[in-house]
């Protein structure tokens, strides 16, 4: 089992009328493994997360769960995952215990292993002194480790986490990583949507760049920078003028350059060359994003 | 250690309609239920209460007996029947639509092994049993007026939960397919006022045009006013049940299909 994936898509399509949201994507997230979908908004990582939960239904290609086909088999896959969602949707009336005890049931805990079960959801989520609180009165960060303690109330095998941190202070973003990472080294299959490029390279063995609805790269981070950004950058600060003269230059002697707010990036600037002045940086997977998923913001 | 789920699989592979995931959608309404009763509860026994008084006391004046009943007496059954519609049609239609557009909750019941199917089921049978509660209040309001008691007033929960449940699928489809709460006013003045008062409720439909009072005979308001009627005075025969139970029927099992259909197009794209 340990060579198999968790999830395997083949050629998936999914269409919203004239629009291609999902373009023919090939995933896999073998078992035990972390895999990041990196890509700007829009991309089409939300609709392949609805269609790994059978909320959308693909109009071509195939998708498989832990060895269960979908649409068809979807229920018998969700039995066995757990689903972090991008929005919060937690009862927000009932208290944080009964938000799990309400899933305790659906996810088909037995009677006498229920509240053991909401414990240790309750302990791996860090909320257990908050258990009998409403989900109103919590933090925006202890709702997104209610959400994440939810998913996992049935200790499922493969979790899916749409944009786990989006919209937090970087301090609860971390404590949040730390969490996600003590699910990694459980074993747990994860599949994770982001957009942010640091939340990817700290915690996913794979990085799988989505733009327009595909796949445009794959690999660890590391082999994603080296192969496409090479080892280090230039960033060249100046005013406007000198940097679109600075732009310029890069494109007539073939070097791929990415805009920095305040500054041109040379990318893949090696030691020895004719450079302009600049400060040289490792590169990054920021670099990697820009350059594969398009500058402009669509 | 082998995760509860994996130990689970083999003998326990959720099936279509399966009994955990509508337990677990009930569980989650009967918890929230928990948070606001009291407003509910409030509003569904004032509600009849009002009805009785002002139709019992106002219009009772100047009417004497109808189908040899005090005006009391048939209206408070009658009332019966409307709260039944009322709390389970606007319960089912502002809860859904509250449900899908704001709290999302769809969306994460979906996530887990539950399908539409069993959400409109579980919710639908949630709100048959509410309704089945909040039926009876107008029939002991009534008593309080003057009904007398009837051992045929143990039927009323049982009929209040079938129609409660047809009632609730009711509201399930235009939730399903209006996209504004603005909308279901419409709802609200084309349809279930004419039910409410086309259904025997405050008077008879024999004092009807006669093409509405045939019309009356496809309105469930009217069999389940009959119904409860039929037992709380006893004056029914068997036939006249089976054929207000079997339209009862029909129209809860119509309603509950096409619930299903309309909500699984809302929700699964």
């Amino acid at each position: 089992m340990s060579s198999a994936s968790a999830i395997s898509l083949r050629g998936v399509v999914k269409r919203y009328g004239d629009l291609t949201a999902v373009a023919g994507l090939d995933l896999d997230v073998p078992v035990g493994t972390c895999v990041g979908l990196l890509g700007p908004n829009g991309a089409g990582k939300s609709t392949t997360m609805k269609i790994l939960t059978a909320q959308a239904i693909a109009q071509e290609g195939e998708a498989e769960i832990l060895g269960h086909r979908l649409p068809g088999d979807s229920k018998a896959a969700r039995a066995r995952m757990g689903v972090v969602p991008q929005q919060d949707n937690l009862d927000q009336a009932l208290s944080v215990r009964h938000n799990l005890y309400v899933f305790a049931h659906l996810y088909r805990i037995p009677r006498h292993e229920r509240e053991a079960a909401i414990e240790r959801a309750l302990e791996i989520a860090t909320l257990t002194d908050r258990a009998d609180a409403q989900v109103k009165e919590l933090s925006g960060g202890m709702r997104r480790r209610l959400l994440i303690a939810r998913a996992l109330v049935h200790d499922p095998e493969l979790v899916l986490m749409d944009e786990p941190t989006v919209g937090l202070d970087p301090q609860v973003r971390q404590e949040l990583w730390a969490l996600i990472d003590h699910l990694r080294n459980e074993g747990k299959s994860i599949l994770m949507s982001t957009h942010y490029i640091e939340e990817a390279e700290r915690l996913c063995n794979t990085v799988v760049v989505m733009a327009k609805g595909r796949a445009v790269a794959k690999g660890t981070p590391h082999e994603l920078i080296a192969e496409h950004a090479g080892e280090s950058a230039l960033e060249v600060y100046g005013p406007v003028a000198r940097l679109a003269e600075v732009e310029a230059d890069a494109r007539d002697r073939g070097w791929a350059t990415r805009r920095t707010g305040t500054s041109v990036t040379i990318l893949n600037a090696h030691v020895n060359g004719d450079y302009p002045e600049g400060i040289r940086r490792a590169s990054n997977l920021e670099d990697v994003f820009v350059l594969l998923t398009g500058e402009a913001i669509h | 250690m082998a995760s509860i789920a994996s130990r689970l699989r083999a003998s326990d592979e959720p099936r279509r309609l399966d009994r955990h995931s509508i337990l677990g959608v009930l569980v989650r309404e009967m918890i929230n239920f928990t948070a606001y009763w009291k407003s509910t509860t409030f509003s569904s026994s004032v509600e009849p209460t009002i009805y009785l008084l002002a139709f019992g006391f106002g219009l009772g004046a100047l009417v004497d007996q109808i189908d040899g009943h005090t005006y009391v007496e048939f209206v408070g059954t009658g009332t019966i029947a409307t709260a039944v519609m009322m709390s389970s049609v606007f319960s089912a239609m502002f809860g859904a639509f509250f449900k899908a557009e704001h709290q999302h909750t769809y969306d994460a019941l979906l996530a887990a092994p539950v399908d539409t199917e069993e959400i409109v089921t579980a919710e639908a049978l949630w709100i048959g049993l509410r309704a089945s509660v909040y039926g009876c209040i107008p029939m002991f309001v009534a008593m309080i007026f003057g009904l007398d008691p009837a051992w045929g007033m143990f039927a009323v929960p049982v009929i209040a939960f079938f129609t409660g449940f047809g009632w609730a699928c009711f509201g399930l489809i235009f939730a399903a397919i209006l996209n504004s709460v603005d909308h279901f006013s419409y709802v609200t003045s084309t349809i279930v006022t004419p039910l409410f008062l086309c259904a025997g409720t405050f008077f008879p439909i024999s004092t009807l045009p006669s093409a509405i009072e045939f019309a009356a005979n496809f309105n469930p308001v009217y069999h389940c006013v009959e119904l409860v009627r039929g037992f709380i005075f006893n004056t029914q025969s068997f036939g006249d049940v089976a054929f207000h139970v079997s339209v009862i029927w029909a129209f809860s099992f119509i309603c509950w299909r096409i619930a299903i259909r309309c909500q699984t197009k809302n929700l699964i794209h």
